[in-house]
């Protein structure tokens, strides 16, 4: 096995064993990203000079018997919403085609802090919306599984590049699933976590009352090492919590005996693929045999958490997508006659159509005489949709479910009928309207596509559902499996 | 259905100059997207509190003091036209 198809984990053991040097670790990632990039790509920058020298700076400090974290060395994806000092951060979009931001996300610093090596900026659905990455202005990213296939979105890129190899791990951002259903896609661990938790200071805003960062990893331990590192209370956003946080990795025991899980009868209704159903309900066999207490319950206003998404998401993001009017960064269209020319011309050419078709909506959801029927109803039903979770947490430790309706679906297949492509996240959108913790790690394949399983919890119980997920994984073999790329021959 | 004035409107609204093929395909698909969103309408919200936000936080404050800001030059760099320390715009009026 190569270097580069390794966790964190087992790398900073090979790191501090003095086995293996972080410049040979980044040399394998850029190995494999010269090998199987052309397929999927995943990435739309690549900062291969600097990596190395990252890379060089950990090696020099093990060499000086210098003790480094657990991520130092470690070859990690950056998605392009994130705002990286001096590096183009596009979201994908032709508005953001040259804007290069003057400060690093808190969590980029977060990340450097801990030494990492951050290998590049990847795909996305244009400013994260959407949910197979074919909304990205630049490129299609395909899924290492099987290229034929959409990687999900919207961070498809950081996806793919954890489940190809280019990355060891990456960071997304996750507003109605858009870590766990690519997660679940790619056949990779992805947590969104409990809102407030993670900074979201330079993460380019789309629905600022939903949107989280999380990390995607080949494993749950390597979810737990990134956890660690970008969690904790920022003053520069004002959304995040000041609680004290635990050492994830004291999570990671496999022991779940006697863990109440409760199962939601709405996600297994109408509209679940059949074979999807039989992996979960074999999955929900292995954790039952660990000693849990698994058994059904119900989420009464499932149905309306879509309808609700999709009137607070695109409300939302009409006004903080306001800012792009072309006067202090990003595309301008040249000779505006007047101001107002100037701003509509240079979005209507640098917004992409599901963008402007979400921007349209919202407009409409909050304009006059809408504003009640539509943004104000849909605020009223995020509570109901609240209220649901937390009488099943007075029961349950946690909820499982599958992440999504359905393994990976073909490029094209959804990309011209709007809601059919929201359907896609109907199993994830809940959490993020509830402000709870997910996570979405392999449970098993159909027809050689990975399968999601999704854990929810109550806010801030991270802990547990790491210990759950872990307990599963390691009583399991389908995160060991990787995807056998092979450049295609003519 | 959404109407055509409707799309006209809420486009200048939202500062969006569509063209005669982007008008008529979002008035189909807005008006498919609203369709669906209105079956909130069947709940009985009447005593319902809108929730904006899922944390109790409210009011938070930090102290009045002046911190670290970016320098001009930084703000500055991304500008698509500038005049010394200004964002330079079409005429306004």
């Amino acid at each position: 096995m190569e270097l580069c198809e390794l966790t964190a984990n087992e790398l900073h053991r090979m790191l501090t064993g003095k086995d293996v040097r972080a410049e040979e670790i980044c040399l394998s990632v850029f190995r494999r990203i010269d090998k199987t990039e052309d397929q999927v790509k995943a990435y739309l920058a690549l900062h291969p000079e600097e990596a190395l020298e990252q890379a060089r700076a950990v090696d020099r400090k093990i060499a000086k018997g210098e003790e480094i974290s657990p991520l130092a060395g470690i070859p990690i994806a950056l998605k392009d919403n994130l705002c990286t000092k001096g590096h183009r951060t596009t979201c994908a979009s032709k508005i953001l085609y040259n804007f290069v931001p003057p400060y690093n996300a808190t969590v980029v610093d977060k990340l450097n802090g801990q030494d990492v090596v951050i290998i590049g900026k990847t795909n996305m659905d244009e400013f994260a919306m959407g949910s197979s990455t074919e909304n990205s202005a630049y490129q299609q990213t395909c899924n290492p599984w099987n290229p034929d296939c959409v990687p999900g979105g919207s961070s498809g890129g950081s996806a793919a590049a954890v489940a190809a190899g280019e990355a060891i791990c990456a960071l997304g951002s996750d507003t109605g699933g858009s870590i766990r259903q690519p997660a679940a896609f790619c056949g990779v661990v992805g947590m969104k976590p409990t809102y407030g938790t993670v900074s979201r200071y330079g993460l380019v805003a789309f629905a600022s009352s939903l949107d989280q960062i999380g990390p995607l990893s080949k494993d749950v331990t390597d979810c737990a090492l990134m956890l660690n590192a970008i969690c904790g209370h920022d003053p520069m956003d004002s959304t995040s919590v000041p609680t004290e946080l635990p050492d994830y990795r004291e999570a990671l025991v496999t022991d779940i005996d006697g863990f109440r899980i409760g199962i939601p009868a709405e996600y297994f209704a109408a509209g679940l693929d059949d074979h999807v159903r039989r992996v979960i309900e074999e999955a929900i066999t292995v954790l039952e045999q660990r000693g849990a207490r698994v058994e059904e319950t119900t989420l009464p206003h499932t149905e309306y958490a879509l309808p609700t998404y999709y009137i607070i998401a695109p409300a939302e993001a009409s006004s903080n997508l306001a800012r792009y009017d072309g006067v202090r960064y990003g595309y301008r269209v040249e000779d505006a006659k007047d101001v107002l020319d100037m701003f509509s011309r240079s979005r209507s050419r640098g917004f992409g159509a599901e963008v402007k078709r979400r921007v349209m909506l919202g407009t409409y959801a909050l304009s006059a005489g809408y504003y009640d029927a539509y943004y104000l109803e849909a605020l009223k039903v995020r509570t109901l949709i609240r209220r649901d979770f937390e009488r099943a947490f007075e029961k349950y430790d946690c909820l499982i479910s599958p992440t999504t309706p359905s393994t990976a679906f073909r490029f094209g297949e959804k990309v011209d009928d709007p809601v059919t492509m929201y359907l896609s996240d109907v199993f994830t959108l809940a959490v993020n309207l509830a402000g709870l913790p997910g996570v979405s790690i392999p449970a098993g394949f159909v027809d050689g596509m990975p399968v999601g399983l999704q854990f929810i919890g109550k806010p801030f119980s991270e802990s547990t559902l790491l210990r759950a997920a872990y307990t599963f994984e390691q009583s399991t073999t389908h995160h060991l499996k990787r995807p056998s790329l092979t450049p295609e021959v003519e | 259905m959404l109407s055509r004035e409707v799309v006209d409107h809420v486009a200048l609204l939202a500062r969006l100059e569509l063209s005669e093929e982007e008008k008529e395909r979002y008035t189909t698909q807005l008006s498919n997207i609203l369709s669906y969103a209105e079956r909130l309408q069947e709940l009985d919200t009447g005593d319902v509190t809108p929730m904006a936000h899922v944390l109790p936080l409210q009011n938070v404050f930090r102290h009045d003091v002046v911190g670290e800001h970016l320098p001009s030059e930084d703000t500055l760099a991304n500008a698509p036209d500038r005049q010394g320390n200004n964002f330079k715009v079409p005429r306004i009026i």
